[in-house]
């Protein structure tokens, strides 16, 4: 007992100390009991954060060992098989880091690999706030600052990978510099200013340094905080469901259910990425041997993220570089670097301001959309996933040539085209897909789940029995709203359809919604069912009456 | 209870929901059921299922404190004396410990949440982030107020250099960054290839004698001295040269090179005018040159021209002649820029 009254007063004394000098009660009352909802695809954005955490820890560890410098040096570490050679500082030191700190190469590894989760989640939580469509109103805001978080983590990737000067990396360096001198008019500039004059020169390692270390991380971890800050505001989406509404927020309270959850899943996460890096090498440095412009590794490849721009680099024909008036133009390079990042920045940022011209909807959404309730939208999802992917595996066209025996000339041509047309038909696919699932989820709702049971009536005729749903499962079926096309609905909110604007946004409406299913409505049921118990007597049993509806049902259906 | 059935009748419908009879008192969408009844768990209702679980969390925890002591075990433990086989035993125990420690304490909390932490749905009420009338209306009236106060539209001579100095004022900062590089002058379109330089093998070095090459051979060359430059990498990132030998009725030089090649040996830059790789792939059949960054192929039958890929220009030919000895020397440097492309190229 004597015990148990210690701890109190102890607590007690924190929390009137915390209270005095921070107003702790507040906070407590305010934060404490928030509610958040239950999903597995919430935690994407978790894996995401923690996974940046997990980087500045490990980053900082590297930071005591690691030289930013490209002053040369003899290697005379323990790695035999460059002892002796010149080199770099910088590759001395990631080296040394490897090889002669006890965990280093652990830390290195764990460093890369959460690298490569960070960005991989990032995007994977980009995918489900898309397609759920958590980004309308009023989270907006919140959706472009992830999109500017998932270019600077590119960024933030890329100048951390070129850090230890290694062959592989002052390859990518190299094709960096290529990029910035195809900027038109200030490229050379930018270039020389960027690498303190020529490629590669000594200024890039320290400079990189700054920027990967101090520079992106600080950004970084500012519009976090406005992230997060924002989804407590916002406070969190919910899937749709029985119970669940755009008044409030199902799920559990932050103190003690979510601190414990997702306290323990930040050592899950960094947990599963020490066993990869534990078990899994990635960057082995040591076997590329240090930078030098001249040699070059067949199948180089960059980290993952950049693959998509390495491809989209290879995909393009040299002939659209274009020289004239005494200078040259190289769209070959300009287009799928610089101007593809900015279309699809541009893009993504634009996306829910499009979406809500096409809606003309200016209310707030808490409740996700299931994908297949917004098929176009789904539909351009799955057509920008379909040509983010065509990008990718254009980046690796060489290993797949060589692993599948195929002429690289061959895949390239083919992928040329297949970047315009397949997207194309996966929107309209996924489209019909959507479609299909919607048209599926009215059947169930009207006529209830197919139980698998054939029954053969009096007259021969087999039929299989159909269970009707209970309300809580219809609710989710039936529960969405349907948009239609303004010109079918007489929208006073809408632009002024005699100017260029109402024009514009009744079009997109009409692209977002003349393909549509509406959800079933109660009255349909009633019909549905009422067909279904003709002739019924009111003597049956209730699992008689139930099999009864169902037989209706499906007579409907089928007959 | 109560507060669920609440959830579903008083603010079941959203906007667009709204509960609408339709005729013959059929209601034309559905009406929210409201949260399901609550399940309970096992731990919930069974004392034994609670302290099983209990025992299953401490299981867990301890399991973490043995992976944490393991790492310390690990580091000081395993005898670090830089060879292969002891660095890649010391990442894995180090490693291996790391992930018992963190993930059964990660596992351990949440198993805790899951199974004995209360999990019956609770309910928040959102609030619109847009303010009501009263509110909105206020915050115009204060900001108004403040404008009032401050003059700014009273005093334009004030507004308008206000703004002149907010314009002004970060543009010098763009200026610091002046001394970051040099300009880039001619330092693109010059490599350090001069007449008379004699080439060398790389990395190994030594001049090359013109009659040392066989048919079908290809050498990485850099210009004799490239050492004693002051950046050396700079150097070669522009400088590396191949030199193939080929049958010399395959080459077909145009007009103005006749005279570049010596007997059947031709020298091209290794620089890639693409990205600036360097073209290291020689496929000997059918005398391409392969970029194996972007698979640019260049073809040196055809003075380097560009076959496939998306690279635009050949690769630029360093005309080369022998000396009285028989080795090999530039005649001049490149008459073109190396590499990738750039703005003032041409």
């Amino acid at each position: 007992m004597s015990s148990q009254t210690t701890v109190d007063k102890v607590a007690a004394g924190i929390g009137n100390y915390a209270d005095d000098t921070a107003g702790a009660s507040k906070i407590v009352n305010g934060f404490a009991r928030k509610i958040f909802p239950d999903h597995w695809s919430f935690m994407l954005g978790e894996i995401t954060l923690y996974s940046f955490v997990i980087l500045l820890l490990t980053g900082t560890f590297l930071t005591f060992f690691y030289e930013p410098s490209a002053a040369e040096t003899t290697y005379t570490g323990i790695y035999a098989p460059l002892a002796g050679q010149t080199v770099s500082e910088a590759y001395a030191s990631s080296l040394r880091l490897s090889f002669d700190i006890r965990g280093g190469l652990l830390m290195r590894q764990v460093h890369h690999w959460a690298a490569l989760v960070f960005v991989a989640a990032t995007i994977v939580h980009m995918a489900r706030v898309f397609f759920t469509g958590a980004f309308r109103k009023p989270r907006e805001l919140n959706w472009v600052i992830g999109g500017v978080l998932a270019l600077l983590a590119v960024f933030e990737g890329f100048t951390g990978y070129s850090l230890p000067d290694d062959l592989l990396s002052g390859t990518g360096i190299r094709i960096a510099d290529a990029i910035i001198l195809a900027v038109p008019v200030v490229g050379s500039y930018i270039s020389f200013f960027l690498f303190g004059g020529e490629f590669p020169g000594q200024d890039f390692i320290p400079r990189f340094f700054t920027i990967h270390i101090l520079l992106l991380p600080a950004v970084m971890l500012a519009l976090i905080v406005v992230h997060l800050f924002f989804v407590v505001i916002h406070k969190h989406t919910q899937y749709p469901g029985p119970g669940r509404t755009e008044d409030n927020v199902v799920g559990f309270p932050l103190f003690p259910v979510y601190a414990a959850k997702a306290g323990g899943f930040f050592f899950i996460v960094f947990g599963v990425i020490a066993l990869i890096a534990a078990l899994f090498s990635i960057n082995p440095i040591w076997a590329y041997g240090a930078y030098d412009p001249s040699p070059v590794t067949a199948g180089s490849q960059p980290d993952w993220y950049m693959g998509w721009l390495d491809g989209a680099v290879r995909l393009m024909p040299g002939w659209t570089e274009i020289s004239a008036f005494g200078y040259t133009l190289s769209l070959n390079i300009f287009i799928p670097t610089t101007v593809i990042i900015l279309f699809v920045m541009g893009a993504l940022v634009a996306y829910p301001y499009l979406e809500q011209i096409a809606t003309g909807d200016k209310r707030e959404h808490h409740l996700l959309d299931r994908p297949r309730n917004a098929p176009t939208r789904t539909g351009l999802g799955v057509m920008a996933v379909t040509f983010y992917v065509l990008l990718w595996i254009s980046g690796g066209n060489d290993i797949i040539a060589h692993i599948m025996q195929l002429s690289i000339n061959d895949i390239t041509r083919f992928l040329r085209v297949a970047l315009f047309v397949l997207p194309a038909i996966a929107f309209v696919v996924t489209k019909r897909i959507c479609l299909g699932l919607q048209r599926k989820d009215r059947e169930k709702a009207l006529h209830g789940r197919e139980t698998g049971r054939i029954v053969r009536l009096p007259h021969g005729e087999f039929i299989e029995v159909h269970a009707p749903l209970s309300d809580l499962e219809r609710w989710t079926l039936v529960q969405h709203e349907v948009q239609r096309p303004m010109e079918i609905e007489d929208r006073v909110d809408a632009g002024n359809p005699d100017t260029l604007y109402g024009r514009f946004q009744r079009r997109l409406s009409k692209f977002y919604f003349e393909d549509r299913v509406e959800p079933v409505t109660p009255a349909e049921v009633e019909a549905a069912h009422s067909h279904g118990e003709l002739g019924s007597d009111e003597e049956h049993l209730a699992v008689g009456d139930k099999e009864n509806a169902a037989i209706g049902t499906s007579q409907t259906l089928h007959g | 209870m109560s507060e669920i059935e609440r959830a579903g009748d008083a603010h079941g419908q959203g906007p667009g929901t709204t509960l609408a009879r339709g005729q013959g008192g059929v209601a034309e969408k559905f009406e929210n059921p409201g949260l399901p009844e609550h399940r309970h768990r096992m731990g919930d209702t069974d004392p034994k299922a609670a302290r099983r679980a209990e025992r299953q969390v401490a299981i867990l925890l301890v399991l973490s404190m043995i992976g944490s002591v393991l790492i310390v075990v690990s580091i000081i433990g395993v005898k670090y004396d830089g060879s292969f086989n002891q660095i890649s035993l010391s990442t894995k125990a180090i490693g291996l410990s790391m992930f018992l420690s963190l993930f059964a304490l990660g596992v351990g909390a949440v198993h805790w949440a899951k199974t004995l932490m209360p999990d019956d749905e609770r309910i928040d009420y959102r609030h619109r982030q847009r303010g009501t009338t009263a509110e909105r209306d206020q915050a115009v009236a204060i900001l108004k107020e403040g404008t009032d106060e401050s003059g700014i539209a009273r005093r334009p001579l004030i507004r308008n250099t206000l703004i002149g100095a907010g314009v002004l004022f970060p543009i010098p900062a763009v200026f610091f960054f002046r001394d970051t590089g040099p300009l880039p002058g001619d330092d693109l379109s010059t490599t350090m290839w001069r007449e008379g330089m004699y080439l060398t093998k790389d990395p190994e070095g030594g001049r090359i004698r013109a009659s040392d090459l066989g048919l079908g051979s290809v050498v990485h060359v850099m210009p004799e001295g490239i050492e004693d430059q002051e950046e050396i990498l700079n150097a070669k990132a522009k400088a590396a040269v191949l030199l193939m030998r080929l049958e010399p009725e395959l080459l077909n030089p145009g007009s103005g090179r006749e005279d570049w090649a010596v007997d059947g040996i031709v020298a091209y830059s290794k620089i890639c005018t693409h990205m600036g790789c360097p073209v290291a792939l020689y496929e000997q059949q059918t005398h391409h040159l392969l970029c194996p960054c972007h698979q640019s192929t260049f073809d040196v039958t055809r003075e380097c021209k560009v076959i496939f890929g998306p690279a635009k220009r050949a690769l630029p030919q360093l005309p080369i002649r022998v000396d009285a000895e028989g080795y090999l020397q530039a005649q001049s440097g490149f008459h073109e820029a190396v590499g990738p492309s750039f703005w003032e190229r041409g």
